[in-house]
């Protein structure tokens, strides 16, 4: 009803000088607009081609050449340099093995931990929910000396097992926050009607609830795995002492790689290093892009 | 039909619990027992009272990383927010009106894609790419391109100017999330809206400031947080892109920074953890001062 009276409105005449002048407004105002726009595009695109450009380049064009300038050749030996003698190939590898379990591990224990707070009443419930989300306030820099030194004693310091229990735990307030509300919102019916069948609580779980819950599911993982890929801080505090920089993290590899490059200042193997952070970065983000940005605006949205 | 609950309860909750416990709230903990202790990361551990607050209160560089932590706090979320907001209410409604329906700007798919993938990035890594492309020399993005002519900008390297540069990469990577999160938000606003403002005559920035802002408030707030939240970190940035991680002479210092450096390179494990208490209260107030404007405005 209302759309018709809207949709009928604008039939009636307005003055033609104002209907001008306010076409004249629009397009200036678009025009700026779509300046600001590309300029913002370019700004963030800018450097990441920059980078990409420069990783091909030696270091007498880098210093000398326009910045935008394409290579004078396209030659990979910077990047079979950076694969292997700057070990981005292991540190890729180690990123890809923690985040796989830690993000494993952070869905598992954090939907066991959701689901029981969010539908199963018992005494002390509240008092560790409140636990678990507390941990959402604090940085986590704020416990990191006690944190290595709790590690230490455990004899975890420079572990992929300390630095994987690590990760799972601090992603659990997030994950738990979450997953809690969303288990919270499926209907109770279902959940009664497989009782009534005999399903037991484990079962009912995995079976029923789990599977319900797969759209909040994907997009907490997906959280969790930029989350975790993305670390710095907990890596470079867990992950020192002797042979260590076998078992870095990407995040860390190419930090190191930066320091090396500046004692040198010799930087394209920099650039490659950090081509082969970003492009398959590129690539993931072009095929998921949807779900990548509903699972990292998911938090703020609810 | 409650049969097994009591151990089921437990054994899901067994495992997530006792990791939470041992390495989260007990970290959380020891922080504040540690404080009051002189104690460098090896042998006995002994009490000194007040003695790390004390000398916190007269370290000069301490002050100087709250007021960065501060100036980060207060600038970082001012203006990504507006630049982020402009950007989402042109992309949604920029294309104007026609036939009564606000459209988006052509390309706004294209734009949001492009805006969102530095979020995705680690800070480490932007913070290694963007201390190549604020280099003083030649080899710097930025100052190959200025002019011949120009003598190089020093950026991170310039007292004045490092933590700017430092707060400048912090927004080029977070204005792209915002756009999402408000894009997402303004979605949400019934087009009705719009429209019977813009039968009253209301033009696009009427529009904007009476309409939009009020109804994005919520949306807002948790920009707010999040954004205050990452202002109170930039540790990442600070130890790969600054000079000498926290200069030149202090000037990019942050209190992560510091916690970071008395705890693992001075072994001054019981300062670092004064220093992590100092974090809390701050981090308690900002909380306390932002629920309190919420409440404010809500009324």
């Amino acid at each position: 009803m209302t759309t018709t009276d809207v949709t009928a409105a604008p039939a009636v005449p307005r003055p033609l000088a104002r209907q001008k002048r306010e076409k004249r407004e629009f397009g200036a105002l678009n025009g700026l607009a779509h300046l600001a726009l590309l300029g913002w595009a370019i700004a963030t695109a800018g450097p990441l081609i920059w980078v990409i450009l420069a990783s091909f380049k030696s270091n007498t064009e880098i210093f000398l050449g326009k910045p935008f300038a394409l290579p004078s050749s396209f030659s990979f030996a910077t990047y079979a340099d950076a694969w292997t003698e700057a070990n981005i190939g292991q540190y890729f590898l180690n990123s890809v093995f923690v985040v796989a379990i830690g993000t494993a591990g952070t869905m598992l224990f954090g939907s066991m931990a959701a689901y029981v707070l969010a539908r199963y009443e018992f005494r002390g419930n509240r008092f560790l929910y409140y636990l678990f989300v507390s941990g959402l306030a604090f940085p986590t820099f704020m416990a990191i000396t006690p944190l290595f030194f709790i590690l230490k004693n455990l004899g975890l310091i420079n572990t992929f097992t300390g630095l994987i229990l690590v990760y799972i735990a601090y992603s659990l307030p997030f994950t738990v926050f979450f997953l809690a509300a969303f288990f919270k919102s499926l209907p109770h019916e279902i959940d009664e009607a497989a009782t009534v069948d005999g399903a037991s609580h484990t079962r009912k779980f995995f079976q029923i609830m789990m599977p319900m819950a797969k759209s909040g599911l994907i997009s907490i993982t997906i959280f969790n795995i930029v989350g975790q890929w993305n670390q710095y801080l907990l890596p470079v505090a867990i992950m020192q002492g002797a042979g260590a920089d076998s078992k870095w993290v990407l995040t860390q590899g190419i930090a190191n790689i930066s320091v090396q490059a500046g004692y040198h200042a010799e930087w394209s193997t920099l650039f490659a290093a950090l081509t082969l952070t970003i492009l398959p970065m590129i690539v993931v983000y072009a095929i998921f892009q949807r779900q990548i940005q509903a699972g990292l605006t998911a938090g703020a949205v609810k | 039909m409650r049969h097994g609950r009591t151990p089921f309860i437990i054994g899901f909750l067994a495992v997530p619990v006792a990791l939470y416990a041992t390495f989260v709230v007990a970290a959380y903990i020891q922080t504040f027992q540690l404080a009051f202790t002189n104690w460098s990361g090896l042998g006995t551990i002994k009490y000194v009272g007040f003695d790390n607050f004390e000398r916190l209160w007269n370290d000069d560089l301490f002050w100087r990383s709250v007021g960065h932590n501060l100036y980060l706090l207060i600038l970082l979320p001012i203006i990504t927010i507006a630049i982020a907001l402009v950007f989402a209410f042109l992309l949604n409604a920029g294309g104007g009106s026609h036939g009564g329906k606000t459209r988006g700007i052509f390309g706004s798919k294209f734009y949001r894609v492009i805006f969102f993938f530095p979020q995705l990035m680690a800070l480490a890594i932007v913070a290694v790419i963007f201390g190549r492309v604020f280099s003083t020399d030649e080899s710097g993005m930025l100052n190959g391109l200025f002019p011949e002519s120009w003598s190089p900008w020093l950026f991170l390297a310039d007292e004045r100017w490092a933590l700017t540069c430092i707060l400048a990469v912090m927004v080029w990577q977070a204005v792209g999330f915002y756009v999402v999160l408000f894009s997402a938000g303004m979605g949400s606003i019934e087009q009705e809206v719009y429209e019977a403002a813009a039968l009253d005559g209301a033009n696009r920035i009427t529009l904007f400031f009476k309409i939009t802002i009020p109804l994005l408030w919520n949306t807002l707030q948790v920009a707010w947080v999040y954004l205050g939240i990452a202002a109170f970190d930039a540790f990442a940035l600070v130890n790969i892109m600054s000079v000498d991680r926290g200069g030149p002479d202090g000037a990019t210092s942050v209190l992560a920074m510091m916690i970071y450096r008395n705890a693992f390179e001075y072994s001054q494990a019981g300062y670092a953890s004064a220093l992590g208490v100092a974090l809390f209260f701050l981090t308690l107030t900002f909380a306390a001062l932002t629920l309190r404007v919420t409440r404010r405005e809500a009324h």
